[in-house]
């Protein structure tokens, strides 16, 4: 599957199914700083990603004082 | 498949927190009622007030906005042309169409065209950090712009992680002239207006989520003059710890407002004596020329500085 990330905004591949919560253990990104949107749509923890899918991961923290 | 709670509908989002999940329609549906408390238990605002909405084209403001249009308030948008390069534009223009589509007030106060500087040149006059004299630009012209255009109020998009990383910088250094005036609703005063932050009791998360659930475009990149701050480290940390255990920023921060803000009343030593009106643009300060007329004359005298060689600096 194509994976979009931020920050800066990059794009990689993943091969294989898996879900929201493996993929972002495997990133090494909390649940707590993002959100994951499948083919334009947010999507819980739990949910299967496919190989077709297009995946944004997108943080949610901002820096401002 | 994760269920809504309210509906058992397919669920968009797991909140931990809430130890539940949540559709599109419900999720807003919470994040309404945790706004309307919010206003309501700090008596942020009245039903007749006007609004005026700082607005930077991120998430958080444009959540805010959204969020009290949706509750039945009369609020406009003030955007804040920073100068920082690439990410100002962007900025803009997300700020505009969101407006434009909503058919909604929003003025532009650009730095550079109506000051004669901007944030990278500010902090490389003045030799200090960027947010610095951002933060100082932002605070003297919402609070002007309020004051001009008679507004009740002037609303931010601070969320719950930004006032728990706030409480948790000020509480690390026992800072407790900060601590007895951090809350959520400065009332007006000596000439400020009041000060108002809505979303305090959402979680940025949660409206990221209210954002991409409205079909609302937003800057998503981080501000480059604000990488690694310690603001965002102590976003991080605090994260961490939620992680482990679920709402322990909601406690952290809700249980200062109730049971130690209280506590600290009156111990504020914030100087608001000898107030009087700044000689060039009339703002009160306690000095003859306050302080973000001094950095327009410092700063607006600068050759001009680009945003990558602050950003740069500050990596």
């Amino acid at each position: 599957m194509k994976v979009l990330l931020r920050n800066p905004r990059r794009e990689i591949e993943i091969t294989g199914a898996r879900t929201v919560r493996s993929l972002l253990a495997e990133l090494e990104l909390p649940r707590e700083s993002h959100l994951v949107i499948r083919n334009g749509e947010l999507v819980p923890g739990d949910t299967r990603l496919e190989a077709t899918d297009t995946i944004e991961i997108r943080p949610v923290i901002s820096g401002g004082c | 498949m994760a269920k809504c709670r309210v509906c058992r509908g397919p669920a968009v989002i797991d909140l931990p927190r809430h130890n539940a999940n949540f559709c599109a329609e419900h999720l807003q549906q919470l994040c309404r009622r945790q706004v309307a408390q919010a206003i309501k238990d700090h008596h942020m605002l009245e039903p007749t007030d006007r609004v005026l909405v700082a607005v930077s084209g991120g998430k958080d403001s444009l959540a805010v906005w959204d969020v009290l249009r949706d509750l039945g308030y009369q609020a406009d948008g003030l955007y804040l042309g920073l100068g920082i390069g690439e990410y100002s534009d962007d900025s803009g223009a997300y700020a505009r169409d969101f407006a434009e589509r909503r058919g909604l007030y929003l003025r532009t106060i650009d730095l550079r065209r109506d000051y004669g500087y901007d944030v990278p040149t500010a902090a490389s006059a003045t030799h200090r950090v960027p947010c610095s004299a951002c933060g100082l630009s932002k605070r003297h012209l919402f609070d002007e712009a309020a004051r001009d255009g008679g507004y009740d109020a002037v609303a931010t998009g601070h969320n719950l992680d930004d006032e728990a990383a706030v409480l948790f910088g000020n509480a690390l250094r026992w800072e407790v002239d900060f601590l007895a005036r951090q809350s959520p609703c400065l009332p007006a005063g000596d000439g400020f207006p009041r000060k108002v932050k809505p979303l305090v009791r959402l979680t940025e998360r949660e409206t990221a989520a209210w954002c991409i659930t409205r079909g609302i475009d937003y800057q998503v990149e981080e501000c480059p003059m604000a990488a690694g701050n310690r603001h965002l480290q102590y976003k991080a940390t605090l994260n961490r710890l939620e992680e482990i255990s679920p709402g322990t920023k909601a406690a952290f921060y809700l249980g200062f407002l109730e049971r130690m803000a209280p506590l600290l009343e009156g111990h504020s030593t914030a100087d608001i004596e000898g107030l009087r009106a700044c000689a060039r643009c009339g703002s009160p300060t306690t000095t003859e020329v306050c302080a973000f007329c001094r950095l327009v004359n410092v700063a607006a005298a600068h050759e001009p500085v680009a945003a990558e060689i602050i950003a740069r600096r500050q990596r």
